[in-house]
């Protein structure tokens, strides 16, 4: 923080995501989000008399997968445990979760900031758990509503070490976070829908200071953006209490995103004491290290292998590079462009340029490109091989082939008369009658201007309804000029 | 006194009568034994249905293992369309929306359900005497409990209203009751029934069992209950073996603790008793030895931290929020609400054990209670598998002393939970215990042998249980 010289941020984030598995994390509900409320709930999920909990291990197969994409230690005996405490979107009164044995532990991620800096966030555990139901304060003025189709849904928490200085540092993180969750298809990692959810906890220290300040938690956050704001005034606030002589209270903030600021919450007296024991329903689950050698076998490409790869053996620029493996299914359509013949670059362009602003004006995913990769390789080959310009392939004939994706480019080309004319002859009529409409000009051209040359080129291509191929129009201008 | 056992249910596969004939026969004794509090509610109705549905099938060929045998269900077993309420104001109302894995797989064999008896509240009690529905009368003397926390099935198939009663056991809640009525009662390996659709008191202490007249009977419906079951992660894929009561042939090796007969508590005509039936085995070729067992005294202080501090979080969803009481008191806050609804919809003894668990659970006690019994069990495991290595089984008394008087222990909790003394042990370890009628005490009440095999050796507990039983009424 410029602002603070003297002091600085110590900040470490806890990181729920929502893990998209077809049913519940002990129950067999389904967990679409958006059902009607309270219409995904078994006995099970309501906390019936008599009801048992029965792991989901398409689970503890998440887990892994995030835990070996983080390069986490994977655990082999697996306890769990419940996390007791009242509430009335807590169906059982206790979570079921991990407690000393969390699944994955160590590892870290990789970050990079605007300024190009990269740094590694070490992860102290990722483990399983289950969500709570919602708790809706504000639709009845009476009455708390509770749905509890969310209860039972399984999460993950990632708990990084106290290793960020900065909001910036815990903006680039949850991209990353959210991007590896996305790449291993996980969890959609929307934050907000709730499927990505961070709690911050934070403290400041002066510079050269070893001991870490108090911390405070702060919670309910719902977007990158707010997180690091809530850090920001966080920061703000616990250095210029400290200046003016008041110490900093072990607490639970909770961030207001109209007002930017984070408000009290509940202090450390109020503090739960979660009696954590091992859930005496669920058997250890057994991880084997065979399962997890299968797990990491089939694995998918990372986003910084991706990353790397691509500016190392298609030789694309860092942003490009960036860009294309921000989501996995633009680098699988990027990559299968490629794969068809198109040069990495051209490929590049034409994904981040027409394609891009194509599914943006529309709000759709890649996944929804209409286009198939083969139609869209032959459009791009067209202009390789400069049958059709750039300019003339992406004003026409790219919308004229989203109108009639079973078309082939090259007769949509030929249809539209966007096919450059290389033919000399042919392209001679044109220029003959174009010298022969601007006398003045040519005589001008001869003096010296010969800048004028764009004009005839302008002229022939009006003539030849865009067609001409620039180069040979070129020669046979200065030919006839010359 | 004076009750005969229904008629053989395998009476009705014969074809010699009717599960309906039965059924009505079991119905019309249990609304004369009403005064014993035996069942908090007759399911009439469904059973009737039942025994014609049983009736019909049989006629249509079919062959069902259990058909005609009329079976009461401890109120802790959920039984589709039924109320079931743990012997709990806090349940009173409550309907469960599905079967136990138990109680469904002996209806597909062909039994019928009575009704669902009186117990202690959630389980939690050794007489009967913590139910909200008031204590149940043991049918051998009204004046005494007949054991618990499963009194009511103990007593209904002692009393002769049903042909098997199912119980739970935490800690001796089946075969406490049986040796204080005089029956069978048993407990599997823990892992052995699926817990499913059974109200949960401490969960990995919980076992379903029967109760029943013979050991042919507990025998056949076990056989029944046993095996995997998708709603139960704990529940044992092992296959499942019949258990018939056969005694086997050859010298057996008997062990027993020599603490548990020396205890001051034991009551000395059952201590002779003993004594006499071990003198027994010896004259006929069979080792009875005595072991050293230096953890008695440690038994009963494991057993109840670790099933309050369980049954704190198992007992946390009665919170009138989803189901269950709801106080109709003005409150503030949620809060307010939890804590009146719980206040009043739990008794005492739950309540006690609710704060005990709650306690032995919370940050700064964890590692000298918890903690530190989770260790203490798994010691106590460690010796029962060494043991049960070199010996087929452990004897001793199931409770110190025959059925006691009703309200006589229930004024110092720490006297009642003493009455587990020689069952919890079966219970920390998991092992599958049974115990025996052991012959009248001269006060008139019958006396419990208390039979322990090993892991998942249920055939091997029935065949000693059957060379005992020979053995005791060779006497």
């Amino acid at each position: 923080m410029s602002d603070f010289p003297n002091y600085e941020t110590v900040i470490g984030l806890e990181v729920h995501v929502q893990l998209s598995t077809a049913s519940k994390a002990y129950a067999s509900d389904s967990t679409d989000f958006g059902a009607s409320p309270n219409t995904l709930v078994s006995p099970i999920t309501l906390g019936h008399p008599g009801t048992l909990p029965k792991a989901n291990t398409a689970v503890v197969e998440s887990a892994v997968q995030l835990g070996l994409a983080c390069g986490c230690t994977i655990r082999e005996h697996n306890l769990y445990a419940r996390k007791n405490y009242f509430y009335a979107d807590l169906p059982k009164g206790y979570q079921i979760t991990q407690d000393t044995t969390p699944i994955c532990t160590g590892g870290g991620v990789n970050i990079r900031l605007s300024d190009g800096t990269e740094r590694t966030i070490r992860l102290t555990r990722i483990h399983m758990e289950e969500d709570t139901g919602k708790s809706l304060h504000d639709l009845d003025p009476f009455h708390t509503l509770i749905d509890l189709n969310r209860a039972g849904v399984p999460l993950l928490e990632i708990v990084s070490e106290a290793d960020f200085r900065s909001g910036e540092e815990a903006y680039q993180y949850l991209s990353e976070i959210r991007k590896l969750v996305r790449y291993l298809d996980i969890s959609d990692g929307n934050m907000e829908e709730g499927s990505l959810r961070c709690d911050v906890n934070i403290s400041v220290r002066p510079v050269g200071q070893e001991r870490f300040g108090t911390k405070v938690e702060v919670k309910n956050m719902n977007s990158f953006r707010n997180v690091q704001k809530a850090i920001d005034f966080e920061t703000e606030r616990q250095i210029t209490a400290i200046r003016n002589g008041h110490t900093i209270a072990q607490e639970t903030r909770m961030f207001d995103a109209a007002k930017g600021a984070t408000i009290l919450m509940r202090t450390k007296e109020d503090a739960h004491d979660y009696r954590y024991f091992i859930e005496p329903d669920l058997p250890p689950v057994v991880v084997t290290q065979a399962a997890v050698a299968r797990i990491q076998a089939d694995l998918p490409e990372l986003p910084q292998a991706r990353w790397e790869r691509y500016q190392k053996e298609l030789q694309l620029s860092d942003y490009d590079a960036s860009l294309l493996t921000e989501n996995r299914a633009t680098a699988d359509f990027y990559e299968s462009l490629v794969g068809s013949g198109c040069t990495p670059k051209s490929a590049a362009n034409w994904v981040m340029g027409p394609v891009r602003s194509w599914l943006n004006e529309r709000a759709l995913r890649v996944e929804d490109f209409p286009l198939t990769v083969t139609a869209l390789a032959a459009l791009i080959s067209l202009v390789e091989a400069e049958t059709v310009s750039y300019s003339a392939a992406q004003q026409r004939l790219f919308p004229a082939l989203m109108e009639q994706p079973h078309a082939a480019p090259a007769d949509l080309a030929q249809a539209l008369g966007i096919v450059q004319q290389k033919d000399a002859g042919a392209l001679e009529v044109h220029v003959d009658a174009v010298l022969a409409d601007w006398p003045d000009k040519v005589a001008e051209y001869r003096t010296g201007k010969k800048g004028l040359i764009g004009l005839f080129m302008g002229e022939v291509m009006k003539r030849s309804g865009g067609s001409a191929d620039p180069k040979t129009t070129t020669a046979l201008l200065r030919s006839k000029l010359d | 006194m004076g009750f005969s056992p229904l008629m053989d249910y395998r009476a009705v596969s014969a074809g010699k009568t009717t599960c309906a004939a039965l059924v009505e026969e079991a119905l019309t004794r249990a609304g004369q034994a009403a005064d014993l509090n035996m069942f908090i509610e007759l399911f009439s109705e469904s059973a009737r249905a039942q025994a014609a549905a049983v009736d019909a099938r049989l006629a249509a060929g079919d062959s069902l293992p259990l058909a005609g045998m009329v079976v009461a269900l401890k109120d802790n077993f959920c039984y589709r369309g039924h109320r079931v309420s743990a012997g709990s104001k806090m349940l009173e109302t409550f309907e469960s929306l599905f079967s136990a894995t138990a109680v469904e797989r002996l209806e597909a064999a062909g039994a019928v359900f009575l009704g669902r008896t009186n117990c202690d509240e959630f389980a939690m009690g050794s007489s009967n005497e913590t139910s909200y529905y008031g204590p149940v009368r043991n049918p051998l003397d009204p004046s005494k409990v007949p054991g618990g926390s499963s009194g009511g099935s103990a007593a209904a198939v002692a009393a002769g209203l049903c042909h098997v009663a199912l119980g739970s056991d935490t800690g001796g809640s089946i075969r406490q009751p049986a040796a204080f009525t005089g029956i069978v009662g048993m407990k599997p390996t823990y892992g052995r029934i699926s817990r499913h659709g059974l109200i949960a008191y401490a969960s990995s202490f919980d076992q379903i069992g029967p109760f029943a007249h013979t050991l042919e009977d507990a025998a056949a419906v076990l056989e029944i209950m046993s095996g995997a079951d998708a709603f139960d992660a704990t529940v044992s894929s092992r296959p499942v073996v019949s258990s018939p009561p056969i005694a086997p042939i050859g010298p057996q090796r008997y062990a027993y603790f020599q603490a548990t007969l020396d205890h001051p508590g034991l009551d000395p005509h059952i201590r002779a008793s003993l004594e006499n039936l071990f003198e027994q085995l010896r004259s006929a070729g069979h080792t009875v030895d005595a072991v050293d067992f230096p953890y008695l005294d440690q038994l009963v202080p494991l057993y109840y931290v670790l099933t309050t501090a369980e049954a704190s979080a198992n007992l946390a969803r009665y919170d009138g929020v989803r189901f269950g009481h709801r106080s109709e008191q003005e409150v503030d806050d949620l809060d307010g609400l939890l804590k009146a609804s719980r206040s009043e919809g739990f008794g005492l003894e739950v309540q006690r054990r609710i704060l005990l668990g709650t306690f032995v659970l919370s940050s700064g006690y964890y590692d000298a209670y918890y903690g530190k019994a989770q260790k203490g069990r798994r010691l106590l495991r460690d010796h029962a598998e060494s043991l049960l290595a070199s010996y087929d089984a452990l004897l001793s008394p199931t409770s110190p002393h025959t059925a006691f008087p009703i309200g006589r222990e229930n004024s110092d909790p720490t006297v009642m939970y003493l009455e587990d003394l020689y069952t919890v042990h079966a219970n920390l370890t998991g092992l599958p215990a049974l115990s025996l009628p052991g012959g009248l005490h001269p006060n008139g009440l019958p006396w419990g042998l208390h039979i322990t095999t090993g892991r998942f050796e249920e055939p091997a507990l029935f065949a000693h249980a059957a060379l005992l039983q020979n053995t005791l009424s060779a006497h």
